[in-house]
């Protein structure tokens, strides 16, 4: 029989109709579950007892083992045993190879869709995320005692377009559906209740095993904005174990390079006392060294913070680049929420407390806090909560445009916009009768295409044949409420359409998104002196091919050949001037020719009258 | 009449009335709907309304309205765990049959 659990005033479900939702923490180590039940957000226990699965998949012969059961193959059979995919995610082969060049596995299938070469044929990122979220989902179902209505699935608040989708694809794989996706600092927030307060500043401070990551949110009527992302995607928790392992051997003279089982024993030793000094002043080792004789030491916190000092000095340097970033000063912000496990280290807290002259809130588990938000959220948009309760939106964390001519981005959605969202602008032709147009859509701050990410491109085709600048293409960007964009092109008059779901097919490095953001504010007086020369260039490109058209039609007819070759002259040195950087030279270029050739206008205008009335009346007219 | 809460269901109606930070009690009754007719409800209350019942267990409010009352009456409210899954559990002893899922009955 199915169990109750307590609802809202007035929200009791019908039988068998309960809102189930959970939330999903999809993290590159370890991987949560949580749900509200009674209003009370909890993680999610498997029926060992345990809420978090390590992030790992590993393909055996007949079995696909999930969390601590593919733990063990990954020393023993690392080729078939998946760790962190969340690495691999979205990425193109390039993208990982240069950031990962010692990963064991062998990759094979497309340059931009990678897939990995196990016992069981190829498979994609996708497929392992699927494998560790239908864990997580059937957990769930067993706990919550039926289908879910669907799930929220936390990623980093830098994942790009790809990133996300291919989360999303994963989701589907597992036959679960996806509510939300909600950026990993929000969902933290959200579990704290910040979401419920009026405005302010958060700052979010993750640190991990493996990575570091500093968030600086602002939230402004019910919106969660993303001001500025930063961190280090190799400063965790892992290296303040490598300092303690240093420590310890220094201190019992042991030399390297060390023994498998040495290397284990020590680094388990440096685990513990790194757990046991969070509590205690002092932890007491032990080792049992290669001669078989005894090793006994002591660490004090004191030593411990003394060796963790650098590298926690490293994250406040990130928290005050993205502080700057933000263009906020510390007085600003209003809470810091911790995230992750190697926050419960004391000197952490204190440290992050000090530099943002408040108390960080470390009261919900920091290893949970991500899932406890997302679940919250879940719950939300579930339909479990009453209608006045505020639903959480989202940003486009980076500007969304497309191609036009000459290189340049028009932006079509700028950063920051609140998601959902749909805006259109208006395009047209640039040649006399073209009939089709290229859409190139691309993300990023920059004016120039190459300086942005290129997402997608397509082409409208279909176009009726018009005079340069008569047709309306109207282009609409959409996105959805998971970030995820569609690109409309139509052709007023015709009605045609040509669209695109951009799912694209490399992805953006979170230090890429933080260069791309800075590269656009210290380069925006370069960058819009680039944008001016190439509106320049395109106008004398315009032009030339305007009065060629021209020429080409009356030429002869209208003009004597002295005249003819002057216009020719004036077009060979705009042609030769356009290819300069001279901003200037070019526009004088451009007037030299628009006075040159006045009166062939002008007289083109007179034929083109006449043309027009010859054989009728005045009165006709 | 009497309604009666085991210890486990009270300790945790107590918790969950806690973090929840607002709502005076907890709302137990029934409704026409489900596949037997009857199926209860079990939600928080913010405000009494007229017909409204109040009984207090071990410094736990429940509340329940007038018209539910006379199929709630002898209930016992429990708290248990059946696998992964727990939440509250209903033993009525006005209901004389029950679907096979126990969220709805008849009387």
């Amino acid at each position: 029989m199915a169990l109750l659990q307590i609802a809202e005033p007035g929200l009791s479900t019908v039988p068998h109709q309960h809102r189930l939702a959970a939330g999903i923490d999809l993290g590159t180590t370890n991987s949560l579950v949580a749900s509200v039940k009674s209003g009370l957000a909890e993680t999610l226990t498997d029926d060992e007892g345990k809420d978090i699965l390590p992030s790992i998949v590993s393909y055996q012969e007949n079995t696909i083992a999930v969390g601590n059961a593919a733990k063990a193959h990954s020393i023993s059979d690392p080729q078939n045993t998946i760790v962190s995919v969340k690495r691999l995610i979205g990425r193109s082969l390039q993208d990982i190879e240069s950031k990962y060049p010692a990963l064991p596995y062998e990759f094979c299938g497309d340059e931009n869709h990678p897939s990995l070469m196990t016992r069981q044929g190829e498979i994609n990122p996708v497929q392992v995320s699927a494998e560790i979220l239908s864990t997580l989902v059937e957990r769930a179902k067993l706990s919550l005692g039926g289908d879910l209505e669907g799930v929220v699935i936390t990623v980093p608040a830098y994942f790009d377009d790809a990133q996300r989708q291919s989360t999303k694809d994963a989701a589907k794989l597992a036959g679960v559906n996806v509510l939300r996706l909600l950026n990993e600092p929000t969902a933290a927030a959200v579990a704290y209740g910040l979401d419920s307060k009026q405005e302010g500043v958060i700052a979010v401070y993750d640190l991990g095993g493996g990575t570091f990551d500093i968030s600086i949110l602002r939230l402004s009527k019910g919106v969660f904005e993303v001001l500025a992302t930063g961190g280090d995607s190799a400063l965790g928790g892992d290296d303040f174990d490598i300092a303690l392992v240093n420590h310890i051997l220094a201190q019992a003279n042991i030399a390297r390079p060390l023994s498998a089982s040495m290397e284990r024993q020590v680094l388990q030793q440096a685990c513990f006392a790194k757990e046991q000094l969070s509590n205690a002043d002092k932890v007491s080792i032990s080792l049992t060294l290669e001669d078989d004789s005894n090793f006994a030491g002591e660490i004090s916190r004191a030593t411990f913070d003394g060796l963790i000092k650098g590298l926690v000095a490293k994250t406040l340097r990130s928290c005050r680049r993205s502080i700057k970033d933000a263009g906020v000063s510390v007085d600003e912000i209003c809470e810091v929420v911790m995230v992750g496990g190697s926050t419960r280290v004391p000197l952490v807290r204190s440290e992050v407390s000090n530099f943002f002259k408040r108390q960080a809130l470390t009261s919900i588990d920091p290893d949970k806090v991500v899932a406890i938000g997302a679940a919250i959220q879940a719950d939300v948009l579930a339909g479990n909560k009453p209608d006045n309760e505020m639903l959480l939106l989202d940003v486009i964390p980076l500007s969304l445009g497309l191609e036009t001519m000459g290189g340049l981005v028009e932006k079509v959605i700028s950063r920051n916009t609140t998601i959902p969202v749909a805006k259109a602008q208006e395009f047209t032709t640039f040649k006399d009768g073209q009939t089709a147009m290229a859409i190139h859509v691309l993300q990023g701050e920059r004016e120039l295409v190459e300086d942005c990410r290129s997402l997608a491109r397509f082409e409208l085709r279909g176009i009726p044949p018009m005079t340069a600048g008569a047709a309306h293409i109207r282009v609409t960007f959409k996105v959805d409420a998971d970030g995820l964009l569609s690109v409309t092109a139509m052709e007023k008059s015709t009605g045609i359409e040509s669209s695109i779901e951009v799912k694209p097919s490399f992805g953006l490095e979170e230090d890429d998104i933080i260069t791309m953001l800075k590269d656009s504010m210290s380069n925006a007086k370069e960058d819009m002196a680039a944008r001016m020369l190439k509106e320049q260039q395109v106008e004398a490109a315009r032009v030339h091919e305007g009065v060629t058209a021209a020429l080409a039609q009356d030429g002869a007819r209208l003009l004597t050949s002295d005249e003819l070759s002057a216009i020719n002259i004036a077009l060979e040195n705009l042609l030769t001037t356009s290819q300069t950087s001279q901003i200037t030279d070019i526009e004088k270029a451009i007037e030299q020719v628009d006075k040159i050739t006045a009166t062939f206008a002008e007289r083109r205008m007179d034929s083109s009258i006449r043309t027009a009335l010859a054989g009728h009346s005045v009165d006709e007219v | 009449m009497a309604v009666s809460m085991t210890p486990a269901a009270t300790e945790r109606v107590r918790t969950f009335l806690t973090n929840r930070g607002k709502g005076i009690g907890l709302r137990l009754g029934v409704k026409t709907t489900g596949c037997s007719g009857l199926a209860y409800v079990l939600e928080f209350v913010d405000q009494l309304n007229d017909d409204d019942e109040l009984f207090t267990i071990d410094d736990v409010n429940i509340i329940i309205d007038g018209k539910s009352l006379v199929h709630l009456d002898g209930i016992e409210l429990d708290f248990i765990k059946e696998g992964l899954n727990e939440g509250f559990k209903f033993t009525n002893p006005n209901a004389k049959g029950e679907c096979g899922c126990g969220e709805s009955f008849n009387v």
